[in-house]
C-alpha cells in the first residue's frame, strides 16, 4: 500500500507512531509519552526552549546521539530512542 | 559545501528576511543561513495561521534571488569574511559542514526567552511560553490540555491566545509586572504594538482566560513530570493543577555570534549606527540583538541593513524616521516588563541553575563572577554553553559573560576538521 503523503510513520523507543508531516521529533517524543533525556544527576528532562537553544530535547535518531529533536522534522522509518 | 556571497545574512526571522529581500534588489549575490527547518524565525514559525505582514514578506522572499541555507547553524567565524556552518538535521549528508564567505555580513540572530530558576522548573512539561508554542506548532496536540502561562512580557498574551484558540484549557496568565506599570505601558503604546496587544487581550477575554498581574510561579510539582504549579501574589499563594507550564520572563538577545565577531555590546545589546553597522567592519546587525522591540522594528532594521550593506544608502536613510518611532517601543517594553527583584528569592538551595551540568544555586552563591563559577562548578560549561543559565545568573547575581569561544555550539568532530576550524582560533584569547 502506498504511504500517505500527509503523514509519516516512525518509531519512538521501538513503538510505532504515525504523525502528520511537518511534526518535529520533539513533539513526537512527547506524543509517545516519553521525556527526552536524563540529566547528569539522573533527572528526566523534556524540551524547554523549543528553538534549539537549551539542548534539553536531545535524543538519539537512527543511532546518532545528541540530536536536537525540536529542530528536526519526523521522517518515514525514523528510529528515535530516548533513555 | 562552500559558498561565497556579496551579502550573507544569519537568521531568517523577520529582520533577516527583510534584509535579504532589500539587499537582493541591488543585484548583489545574497545568501541567508538559518538553523531551523523553515524560514520565519520564532515569531513567524510555521504551523499557525500567518498574519498578513508575514505572508507578504514570505512572498517577497520567494520572489527574490536569495540562496537559502535552511537548517544550517553557524558555529565559528575563524577569520574576517568567513563563517563556518554545520547542518542541523541528521548527519547523513556527505558534507555536513559549509564554509560561507562574504563581503558584508548581516546578523539577524534574534532573541530567546529568559528562564529563571524556581523549584521544579526542570520537570518535563515545564517549558518556555514560546517554547510550548513552538512545540504545538510542531505538532504537539494541545486540545483539552490544562496550560498555565506565566512569566513576563507581551509574548505570554500571544501564546495564551493562540493555545486557547487551539482548544487548550488555559487556566490563567500570570504576569510578574504589576498592574500599575502595565497600565502606564498601555498609555505609552501606539500604532501596531498597541493594536496587537489589545487584540490578544480581547481574544483571551472572549475565552474567559483570567490574566493576573504582580503574580508569578514559586514552584512546579510532579513526580517525573509536571502535575501542578504554586503561584504567589504578595503574601498569598495557591496551587493550580495543570499539564503544561509555559513560562518565560521576557526575552534576551542572541549575542553569541556578534560577540565572537567582536561587535561592541553596550547594556546587553549590539551597538549599531544609523545604518545598522556594528563596530566590526562589514558587519551589520538588525532586530532583537540591538534591542527587544518586536516584529515591526525588526523589519525596519532588516530593511535598513539590507539596503545599506548593498550600497542603497539613500533608500536606507529614508527609513530612519520610521525606525526612530519603533525605537520608542524598546524603551516602553523595557520599563513595563522590568523584573521584580523578589524573583531572585525563588530558588531554594538545591534548585538547579545550570540544567546542563546540574549545578544548584547553593554551589554558585560563594562565587563572585561568571568566570569563577564556570571554573569551579562547571556552571555554563555544558552543551548550551550558558545560553540558559547565563541570563539567569545575570539577573540573580549581576554576572556578565565576558567572552565567547568557538565552537559556538557543540559541533561534530568531522565538521571541525573538515573546515579546519580546530586549527585557527583567533577569538579564543582567554582560557575560558
Amino acid at each position: 500500500m502506498p504511504e500517505r503523503t500527509s503523514s509519516v510513520a516512525l518509531t519512538v523507543n521501538g513503538a510505532p507512531l504515525r504523525v502528520p508531516r511537518g511534526t518535529t521529533v520533539a513533539a513526537a517524543v512527547l506524543m509517545a509519552g516519553s521525556h527526552a533525556r536524563t540529566s547528569i544527576t539522573g533527572e528526566p528532562r523534556g524540551p524547554l526552549c523549543g528553538m534549539g537553544i537549551c539542548f534539553e530535547c536531545r535524543v538519539t535518531i537512527n543511532g546518532l546521539p545528541h540530536q536536537k529533536s525540536c529542530q528536526i522534522l519526523c521522517e518515514s522509518r525514523m528510529d528515535v530512542q530516548t533513555p | 559545501m562552500n559558498a561565497r556571497f556579496h551579502i550573507l545574512i544569519v537568521g531568517a526571522g523577520p529582520a533577516g528576511i527583510a534584509a535579504a529581500v532589500r539587499a537582493s534588489e541591488s543585484g548583489a549575490s545574497v545568501g541567508i543561513v538559518d538553523d531551523n527547518p523553515a524560514p520565519g524565525g520564532q515569531i513567524w514559525r510555521r504551523g499557525a495561521p500567518q498574519l498578513t505582514t508575514a505572508r507578504r514578506w514570505f512572498r517577497r522572499l520567494e520572489a527574490a534571488t536569495v540562496e537559502r541555507l535552511q537548517g544550517w547553524r553557524v558555529f565559528d567565524a575563524p577569520e574576517p569574511g568567513l563563517l563556518l556552518a554545520e547542518r542541523s538535521g541528521l548527519a547523513s549528508e556527505a558534507a555536513p559542514c559549509a564554509e560561507l564567505r562574504y563581503d558584508k555580513l548581516i546578523l539577524a540572530t534574534g532573541a530567546r526567552e529568559r528562564f529563571l530558576p524556581f523549584p521544579g522548573w526542570t520537570l518535563p512539561n515545564v517549558m518556555g511560553a514560546g517554547g510550548l508554542d513552538a512545540l504545538v506548532r510542531g505538532g504537539l496536540p494541545i486540545e483539552g490540555k490544562r496550560v498555565l502561562v506565566a512569566g513576563s512580557g507581551p509574548l505570554l498574551l500571544a501564546v495564551a491566545a493562540e493555545l486557547a484558540e487551539r482548544g487548550a484549557h488555559v487556566v490563567g496568565v500570570f504576569e510578574q509586572a504589576p498592574l500599575s506599570r502595565l497600565l502606564s505601558f498601555g498609555l505609552h503604546l501606539s500604532g501596531q504594538p498597541a493594536k496587537l496587544i489589545q487584540g490578544f487581550r480581547l481574544r483571551l477575554a472572549t475565552r474567559g482566560v483570567p490574566i493576573s498581574t504582580g503574580c508569578w510561579p514559586v514552584a512546579a510539582h510532579g513526580a517525573g513530570k509536571l502535575e501542578a504549579v504554586t503561584v504567589r501574589r504578595g503574601t498569598r499563594q495557591w496551587q493550580i493543577p495543570c499539564d503544561y507550564l509555559a513560562c518565560g520572563f521576557h526575552l534576551v538577545p542572541n549575542l553569541e555570534l556578534p560577540m565572537l565577531l567582536g561587535c561592541r555590546i553596550e547594556n546587553g545589546f549590539v551597538m549599531t549606527n544609523d545604518f545598522q553597522s556594528t563596530s566590526t567592519s562589514n558587519v551589520y546587525c538588525a532586530g532583537e540583538p540591538t534591542g527587544i522591540g518586536g516584529v515591526e522594528r525588526a523589519l525596519i532594521e532588516g530593511e535598513i541593513a539590507g539596503l545599506a550593506a548593498s550600497g542603497q544608502v539613500d533608500a536606507a536613510r529614508n527609513l530612519r524616521r520610521t525606525h526612530r518611532a519603533t525605537n520608542k517601543f524598546v524603551r516602553v517594553l523595557q520599563q513595563a516588563f522590568a523584573l521584580d527583584p523578589r524573583l531572585r528569592e525563588l530558588p531554594q538551595p538545591d534548585t538547579l541553575v545550570c540544567r546542563c551540568e546540574d549545578v544548584p544555586i547553593a554551589a554558585l552563591r560563594e562565587h563572585r563572577s561568571w568566570r569563577d563559577a564556570k571554573l569551579l562548578t562547571r556552571c555554563g560549561m555544558g552543551p548550551c554553553q550558558g545560553r540558559i543559565c547565563g541570563a539567569a545568573t545575570a539577573f540573580l547575581f549581576g554576572w556578565t559573560q565576558d567572552s565567547v569561544r568557538p565552537p559556538l555550539l557543540p559541533a561534530r568532530i568531522a565538521s571541525l576538521s573538515a573546515c579546519g576550524a580546530a586549527q585557527s582560533n583567533p577569538h579564543g584569547k582567554d582560557a575560558l
